[in-house]
């Protein structure tokens, strides 16, 4: 009888003091965590300084809208019609055009001076006087690289239909009637690329930033032999995994809103989501990001190779196949399920979305439960992985 | 002295090729982005057209007809409403969508020019403004196919009677796999480099292997050797790797000088390897060298040219980044591919090279002298 009184109590007791214990150590690991990360120089580098930094970098290198684009023009013929040609393709506000010959301009290419040229050829305006006959003005262009060359055929062609315009209105012409194009940007009226070059370029930091804490973490243990030491002590499983999540989240978190902050008050990005929402997707991306680096620190044992896997795992892709700058709806299908794999890619889109267009709850909350799909994946791999004796 | 310099490469070797992971990890990474970064791309293809028809006349219908067969549109979605309009922009269903106003056909058939409006998602709006071209293009094609038809003859007559010949050097079909592989052939390797020296010394550092090193026969310069040759070793042979699959798998037509490619490119690593050493000499635990890596290396692949123009940068950015030595090499590697450059061409881009190497040589090997002094 008395036995069967005791046991209930026994038992409650048992639970109270596992709860104090666990939390009391997981506070001590965190806590020395927190020494360990905060007494290496190296780690408020990695937290608050390279962010900033790239995200400079980032606001200022990539920029997609095309300003202006070195040109060449040779000029066969000098007759008023090429003249005034010339004088629209000097007009142009996206070019800026340099003259000489052909000669010259075929070695400025390989040079990689100009971007591509326009020749007007010698005999382009008798055959423009002359009826039957096709009076041609070439465009070379630089192919190696496509997405300028296909600006340099753009332009060119804009300023090839300035001239028709002009040429048919000084004549009298009638050019048949075209139909109007009315771009309106949602979201982006004025369609400037760093509105989600900036925005997209915290996923890739963020990416790095979780990852390079995470991935060295659990391996140094190892290889430092203080792993050996933990796993002598009464810390659980759920514990050691905590200790090295919670005060990376903590300063994973800080330094993602830092660059909210900087990309907001200092470069200027629009920003017209909520708080909650930003903290809610924000939250589950870390976890997914810090619990990979975590998984591969874990699996692989050593910092070396950890480092090597996080940085292939983390920063290219995040880079190639996020959707950040590369669509994803134009790569291949195959390569398309691919990026579903990818938390990266589902940051990219919401905190885009966060920032330009406010909080759109459907896609934002869809981002969500992948992120947290994601999460659970590489955190539960990671516990399923921790060992908890040294002859495993 | 070679004998020690060839033992010390022969134990560098050794040490990064011994267990199977660390081989993996040389090897994986690369054949992995080789499979997938060649098929992503700055081209606007198969993607989702929205069409919000208001118009009841038949050349509206006509005009889909044409978008609908683009190489850039696979899918045409009909949104009959304005809720419905916002839902699918805002969750990203179509990249863009044209609305044609209730007046478009009588417009266009009583030989007014009609407004098409196109709605495009601010949130990647480069990639609408590409498919917008495209979307021009195939409306001039139109229009001039109508105005031929209306009055047979009228722009064999009108300013039409000249054209615009348009060619493209070196990549006649603006094939991106041509722009993308030689380009990886820098990026790629840049990872192999830079780790392979800056952490291989800070593990030697870590371990106290470092200090047996130094108290060998082997002089400090020795060791910085020592650590670069396997460096120069194992990053050609990554790049020896894409440069096969690019030539062999990805078929890009390789019309340069092979000696040229890896003359420079033996250059490049040479610079890599300055960097890498340089960051190790100021680093004491692997965590600092990797971090030291990260923080070179992401700014440099930014400002490489690659994922954006370099002469989009301000002014001063563009002085910058005449010290990445992957700027320089990613267009050796892009025109030795596609557009044969002489000697003397290479020259201009392997210059810099030499200055950056010799100057993060110099830094590193100071640098060491005085942490062993």
């Amino acid at each position: 009888m008395e036995k069967e009184k005791l046991k209930p109590e026994s038992e409650k007791t048992l639970r109270e003091r596992f709860g104090a214990g666990f939390l009391r150590r997981l506070w001590a690991l965190s806590y020395k965590e927190s020494l360990q990360t905060l007494r290496d120089p190296s780690s408020i580098l990695v937290a608050f300084i390279l962010p900033v930094l790239l995200i400079f970098i980032f606001g200022f290198a990539i920029n997609l809208d095309s300003t202006r684009i070195r040109m060449g023009l040779v000029m066969e013929d000098m007759g008023p019609e090429a003249q005034r040609f010339a004088a629209s393709l000097q007009g142009s506000p996206y070019l800026s055009i340099v003259r000489g010959t052909r000669k010259e301009m075929e070695q400025a290419v390989m040079e990689e001076k100009v971007r591509g040229f326009i020749v007007i050829m010698h005999d382009f305006s008798r055959k423009l006087d002359r009826p039957g006959e096709m009076a041609a003005m070439q465009v070379i262009t630089d192919g190696t690289e496509p997405n300028i060359a296909v600006f340099v055929e753009n332009y060119s062609r804009g300023a090839w239909q300035t001239w028709l315009g002009q040429r048919a209105l000084a004549r009298g012409e009638k050019m048949p009637p075209d139909i109007q194009l009315e771009p309106r940007y949602w979201f982006n009226p004025a369609a400037e690329s760093r509105n989600y070059i900036i925005p997209g370029s915290i996923t890739i930091i963020m990416t790095v930033v979780g990852a390079l804490f995470t991935s060295l973490v659990v391996a140094r243990e190892w290889e430092r032999g203080t792993m050996e030491a933990l796993l002598a002590t009464p810390v659980t499983r759920t514990e050691l995994l905590l200790s090295k999540l919670l005060p990376y989240y903590v300063l994973g978190i800080s330094s993602l809103l830092l660059c909210v902050a900087v990309a907001t008050f200092i470069l200027k990005v629009p920003f017209r989501g909520s708080i909650p929402m930003l903290l809610v997707v924000s939250t589950f991306f870390l976890f997914s990001a810090l619990g990979l680096g975590l998984l591969l620190s874990t699996l692989l044992r050593n910092q070396f190779n950890a480092a090597q896997a996080a940085l292939n795992a983390g920063f290219l892709p995040a880079m190639m196949l996020s959707g950040f700058i590369y669509e994803i709806s134009s790569m291949p299908h195959l390569l398309q399920y691919i990026t579903c794999l990818l938390p990266a890619r589902y940051f990219v889109t919401s905190i885009q979305t966060l920032f330009q267009a406010g909080d759109i709850h459907r896609l934002l909350w869809r981002d969500v439960f992948f992120l947290m799909l994601s999460s659970a994946f590489f955190i539960g791999l990671t516990a399923y992985h921790t060992k908890r004796r040294l002859d495993d | 002295m070679f004998h020690r310099i060839y033992t010390l490469i022969i134990k560098e070797l050794q040490t990064l090729l011994r267990d199977p992971e660390g081989r993996r990890f040389l090897i994986l990474p690369v054949l992995m982005q080789l499979c997938l970064f060649p098929f992503v791309t700055m081209e606007v293809k198969h993607n989702t057209l929205g069409i919000m028809n208001q118009d009841d006349g038949p050349l509206s219908v006509e005009l889909i007809q044409r978008f609908a067969t683009a190489k850039a549109f696979e899918n045409v979605v009909s949104i009959k409403s304005e809720a419905e309009l916002k839902e699918t922009v805002e969750m990203q269903k179509a990249l863009l969508v044209l609305r044609f106003p209730s007046d478009f056909s009588r417009a266009l058939e009583s030989g007014k020019s009609p407004v098409l409006q196109v709605i495009l998602d601010g949130r990647r709006s480069t990639t609408g403004q590409i498919a917008m071209g495209y979307v021009a293009d195939i409306l001039q094609a139109y229009s001039l196919e109508r105005a031929e038809a209306l009055v047979p003859g009228a722009t064999g007559a009108s300013p039409l009677r000249t054209s615009l010949v348009v060619r493209h050097w070196f990549n006649p079909n603006l094939d991106f796999t041509w722009y993308i592989l030689p380009s990886l052939v820098a990026i790629i390797t840049t990872i192999g480099a830079l780790i392979v020296t800056s952490l291989s010394i800070a593990r030697e550092r870590e371990q106290g292997t470092f200090d047996q090193l130094l108290v060998s026969p082997l002089t400090p310069g020795m060791i910085m050797l020592g650590k670069a040759i396997p460096a120069l070793i194992i990053s050609m042979s990554q790049a020896s790797i894409i440069l096969l699959a690019a030539i062999f798998v990805y078929r890009v037509p390789f019309s340069g000088n092979l000696f040229l490619m890896y003359g420079s490119m033996f250059f490049y690593m040479v610079s890599l390897v300055g960097f890498g050493l340089f960051i190790s000499s100021i680093c004491s635990s692997q965590q600092q060298a990797f971090l030291g890596t990260f923080s070179f290396m992401m700014p440099a692949m930014l400002l490489s040219g690659y994922s954006a123009p370099i002469d989009n940068m301000p002014q001063w950015l563009q002085t910058i980044t005449w010290f990445n030595p992957l700027r320089h090499f990613i267009v050796i590697s892009k025109d030795v591919f596609l557009k044969n450059i002489d000697f003397f061409t290479v020259l201009e881009h392997v210059w810099p090279l030499w200055v950056i190497a010799a100057i993060t040589l110099t830094g590193a090997s100071i640098i060491f002298r005085f942490r062993l002094g």
